[in-house]
This record gives structure tokens, C-alpha cells and sequence, in this order.
């Protein structure tokens, strides 16, 4: 078998394994065999109701999320031709930190605050695009100092509401400013967001590896484009703005799983993007599944340890490579 | 295929490079682009191409506007090879040499086993055979131009518009690469337009050649016609032992 088939395969076996372990770890011990039983429907009660109304949506939300960034900072990777993008490079994290910040200090409830989050991704993705879009001159480099430029300011705002607000609610600011997953109770718009954006994304995959060849040389091949250019920008900005959504701004999955592929070997897009789906899953439901279980029943937010458990790999990689 | 121009403006807002040009290249011809730098032999090969509009003027393929045309059936039918192309490249040789099918692709997916076979055929017949499996990155300025070549190779357009192919060849590759062009435009009737920076080498294997002069009116026409050492001389500023 080809490499590009052994990493996807791999990374499909993670994504089940990571999993497996969310519906089997965490505070409450249960055996494997409890847990296909509430699977199979046959577990009444209490473990029953752990298995499939606690873990199991929570599990899947995470893993959809990661996808959703893993997919997300792909795009951007090769739209903006710079391997340091992830999907926050545009303003995304920064609208709707404002948002969620905002509704949360004006004392608003916290599912208010989280409309109030997907709302500010959403402003942020228009005005990001509004402010650098011309039909007649369409300007990547115009595009991304747009978007950093927008987080920046979006970032002095968060500081100052972060400064400003009362102690009592800065915690939970910043839990929801580094990505947590614990109210992530209904995965399955994330789900349909991944099935319903990474389609085309694999499909568009082989458009991707001419983009990479330039603009001009790309366009000589047959691709139109700015036309391309635009669909990788809406599909990247609606992946991320769904994972948002859901978790927060969790931090490094978009930015780290496309380079972990590349540096397993994967470079063509072809199998990049299925495999730094099932990558990015697999890493923010393990994260997850730490982040609710290591200090349980203190749970921490699972931003905070996607760094921990991805920067060694990815350190070890980078060393390991000639 | 007949590519043809007509009363081309050239330039970028601001800044006008060659007014009035007409040209009508036909299979089979084999054309030569000369002028100064920055005189728009660039600009010429990428409006003919379709990757760029022109200020004024029009582009047709056959009869009907090269604009109209979609861009994959534009991209199987005109070839453009780059002047200059980003060094970062994701992939080996061959998967660059290889992306010279997409506009012919049928499936979304997949292993392409006729676009694996073709790359294969034009590495070989570039001379990079044995660098197939090596980084694009990791090749020699003139090995990456061979690669290049082979990519509009494996493209196989009817017309083959070339912007400095000799570019940081060696002198035996120079020769091949002409040999290869010519070829294919005397045997398998495609239509070969070469900017190129050497007279003699336009004399010598161009049927038809274009003139860009600086601020006058540019030539086109028969290589006989056209490429006479009044004309080369006004053009370049310089006296030619022709």
C-alpha cells in the first residue's frame, strides 16, 4: 500500500479509538461492556443516560469541531499561501470573542452569549470580506492584512471588557476565550457542517494542488481562480464559524494537523484533506476526553491542553525530518 | 486551432506597452516573440493565453472570443509555459509534471494512471527520468525548467505559447527543447509561439515572428518579412552581424 493510504488509514483507526475512549473515560468508571451496552439501547439508568446523553453528544461535538478546524486551516493554508494561517488569521476568534464577551458582560446568559459569539464570527466574516473584496481586483494579500488587522483590534477590545469586567466573570471569559467543549450538547449541525463542507473540499482537492502552483499557472490549467478563491474562503470561514460555535475559539488544531500530515509524508491535497479531517477529529476528542477526565471532577478547557498534546508531536516530527 | 488577435492594446492601467498589434497563428506555424525588456512579451504571451485581458482589443479561438471559451476546454486547447513560477511546490516532479492533465481530467478523484503514464513519457523525454520521485524544490534552476517543459508537454495543448523556454538551459537542451517544439509544430500540427531573446535563433527556427518595439508600432508576420536586419537592428539598438 502507498504511504497517503497507510496515514489515512491510520488516522481513520485514531478517529475510532478517540472515540471509543470518550464514551469509555471520564469521572464515572464504566466498563467497555457497559458502554456497548447503552450503545446497543440496553442499558437503562444511570449508565445508560453517562453513555448516550452525557459522553456520547460531547465526544462527537468534539470531534466534528476538530475536523471543522483542521479543514478550515488547510483552506487557508493554501489561500493565503502562507503555512502559518489557521482559521483565527481572518478575524473569526476576535468577532466572536467580542461577541460572546460583550453579551456575557452585559449580563446576558451564557446561551444568550453564545449566539452572541456566533453572531460576532459571522460580522467579523463579513466585514473581513465586505472590506477587501473588489469583483475587478480581487487581492489575497489585501484579504489576510484585512482579517489581521480586524483581530487586532478585536483583540485591544477583549482585552479592555477582560479588565473591565467584574472577577467573578473573567473565568468563565476566559474559559470560553480558549475553547471548552462542556455545553457542547447538540453536535449535530457541527456534523452536517463537516459532512456538507469537507465533501466538497475533498472533491475540490485536486484544484487545490494546482493552486499551489500559482495563481497564473493555475489559471493556464483551467482553474478560474478568483472564483475558486472566494468558494475556499466561505467554506473555510463557515467551518470555523460552526466550530466556533459550538466550543469557542480552541486553539492550534487548524494550524498544527495540516502540517502533522504533511510531515507524515501526505502533501497531496487529494489525501491531505480527508486525512487532517480525521486527524484534527481524532486530536480534539482525545484532548477532550482529557480535558473532563485527567482533573475530574475539575474539568479545564480543552483549548488549553490541544496545545500540550500537539506541540511535542509535532516538535518530535520537526526534529525527526531531514 | 486558429488563435488570433486583433488590434491588441497591451499594458496595465497606467502604463501602455504595444498598441494596434493583429496576429493570426495557425496550426503548424511556429512563432517568434522578440523585444526588449519590458517591451510586453510577457503581457502578449498571457492575453493570448487567457489568463489575462488585454487593455483593448480581442483574443479569438477560431472564430468565436478566447473570453467565451470556459476554462478547462480554453486550458486543453492553449498551453502557457511561465516565465517565472513560486520555488515552493507541495509535491515531487512528477505530481507537478502531472498537473499538466488537469484540464483533461474526467474523474474528481483518484489515481490517473494515463496522466502518471504521459508524465512519465515527458520526464523521460526532458532527461529528468530518474528525478521523478525527488522534491520539485530540491531540482536545479535548469532542471526546473525542464520540468517545466514537460508539464505543458503533458498538457498537450494545440497551442504551445512558451515565454522564455530556453531559459537557464544548458546548450544541449537548448538544442532539444527547440528540436522538440518544432517538431511538434512541423509534424503534429500544433502552433509553437517562443519569446525568446536571441535573433538567430528566431531566424533559424521560426516560420513567423512577432516585433515589440518601444513606443512604435510592433510587427507581425512572416519570418522573411518580418525578421530582416533593418527591422532587428531598429529593435535592438545595436548593430547585428545577421
Amino acid at each position: 500500500m502507498s504511504r497517503p493510504v497507510v496515514i489515512l488509514a491510520g488516522f481513520a483507526a485514531l478517529g475510532a479509538i478517540s472515540l471509543a475512549l470518550g464514551l469509555a473515560v471520564g469521572s464515572v468508571r464504566l466498563s467497555p461492556s457497559d458502554v456497548a451496552g447503552a450503545l446497543m439501547g440496553y442499558a437503562p439508568g444511570p449508565v445508560g443516560d453517562i453513555v448516550l446523553r452525557v459522553r456520547l453528544p460531547r465526544v462527537l461535538a468534539g470531534f466534528a469541531c476538530g475536523g471543522l478546524l483542521a479543514l478550515a486551516g488547510a483552506l487557508l493554508q493554501v489561500l493565503l499561501r502562507n503555512p502559518l494561517a489557521d482559521p483565527y488569521v481572518l478575524g473569526i476568534s476576535g468577532g466572536a470573542g467580542l461577541g460572546f464577551l460583550a453579551a456575557t458582560s452585559l449580563g446576558l446568559g451564557y446561551a444568550t452569549s453564545h449566539v452572541a459569539g456566533m453572531v460576532g464570527a459571522l460580522t467579523a466574516v463579513l466585514i473581513v470580506f465586505g472590506l477587501s473584496f473588489r469583483a475587478s481586483d480581487w487581492n489575497i494579500y489585501r484579504l489576510l492584512l484585512t482579517g489581521v488587522v480586524f483581530s487586532a483590534g478585536c483583540g485591544a477590545l477583549i482585552s479592555m471588557i477582560l479588565l473591565l469586567a467584574p472577577e467573578m466573570a473573567v473565568k468563565g471569559m476566559l474559559f470560553w476565550l480558549l475553547g471548552d467543549l462542556s455545553d457542547a450538547t447538540s453536535p449535530q449541525w457541527a456534523w452536517l457542517a463537516l459532512i456538507g463542507l469537507g465533501t466538497p473540499s475533498v472533491l475540490g482537492s485536486g484544484t487545490l494542488n494546482v493552486l499551489g502552483l500559482g495563481r497564473s499557472k493555475a489559471a493556464s490549467l483551467g482553474v478560474s481562480v478568483p472564483a475558486a478563491e472566494v468558494a475556499i474562503y466561505i467554506v473555510a470561514s463557515a467551518a470555523t464559524v460552526a466550530s466556533v460555535a459550538l466550543a469557542g475559539p480552541v486553539g492550534f488544531v487548524g494550524l498544527i494537523v495540516p502540517h502533522l500530515v504533511r510531515l507524515l509524508g501526505v502533501t497531496d491535497y487529494r489525501w491531505l484533506m480527508p486525512s487532517a479531517m480525521l486527524a484534527g477529529g481524532a486530536l480534539l476528542s482525545l484532548a477532550d476526553t482529557g480535558a473532563r477526565s485527567l482533573w475530574a471532577p475539575l474539568q479545564i478547557p480543552v483549548g488549553a491542553l490541544t496545545a500540550l498534546l500537539g506541540v511535542p508531536v509535532l516538535l518530535l516530527l520537526l526534529a525527526g525530518r531531514r | 486551432m486558429k488563435l488570433s488577435a486583433d488590434a491588441l492594446t497591451l499594458g496595465f492601467p497606467g502604463r501602455t506597452l504595444c498598441r494596434g498589434l493583429s496576429l493570426a497563428i495557425a496550426p503548424g506555424e511556429c512563432w517568434a516573440v522578440l523585444g526588449n525588456n519590458g517591451s510586453g512579451k510577457t503581457t502578449l504571451m498571457h492575453v493570448l493565453a487567457g489568463v489575462r485581458s488585454p487593455l483593448s482589443g480581442i483574443v479569438r479561438a477560431d472564430d468565436s472570443p478566447l473570453a467565451q471559451l470556459g476554462a478547462a476546454a480554453r486550458a486543453q486547447r492553449i498551453g502557457l509555459l511561465l516565465q517565472e513560477e513560486p520555488a515552493q511546490f507541495w509535491g515531487t516532479v512528477l505530481d507537478y509534471v502531472a498537473l499538466g492533465r488537469y484540464p483533461h481530467r474526467r474523474a474528481l478523484l483518484g489515481r490517473d494512471p494515463t496522466a502518471e503514464q504521459l508524465a512519465r513519457a515527458h520526464l523521460d523525454r526532458m532527461d529528468l527520468g530518474t528525478l521523478a520521485g525527488r522534491a520539485l524544490a530540491t531540482l536545479s534552476g535548469g532542471e526546473r525548467q525542464r520540468a517545466r517543459l514537460a508539464l505543458v508537454l503533458t498538457q498537450d495543448p494545440v497551442v504551445y505559447l512558451l515565454d522564455e523556454p530556453l531559459q537557464q538551459l544548458d546548450l544541449r537542451h537548448q538544442l532539444q527543447t527547440l528540436d522538440c517544439f518544432t517538431t511538434l509544430a512541423h509534424t503534429a500540427g500544433r502552433a509553437v509561439v517562443m519569446a525568446l531573446h536571441d535573433p538567430v535563433v528566431a531566424r533559424r527556427r521560426c516560420d513567423h515572428a512577432v516585433l515589440l518595439y518601444d513606443g512604435e508600432s510592433p510587427l507581425a508576420g512572416p519570418a522573411e518579412r518580418v525578421l530582416t536586419s533593418e527591422n532587428l537592428e531598429r529593435l535592438y539598438g545595436v548593430p547585428l552581424p545577421l
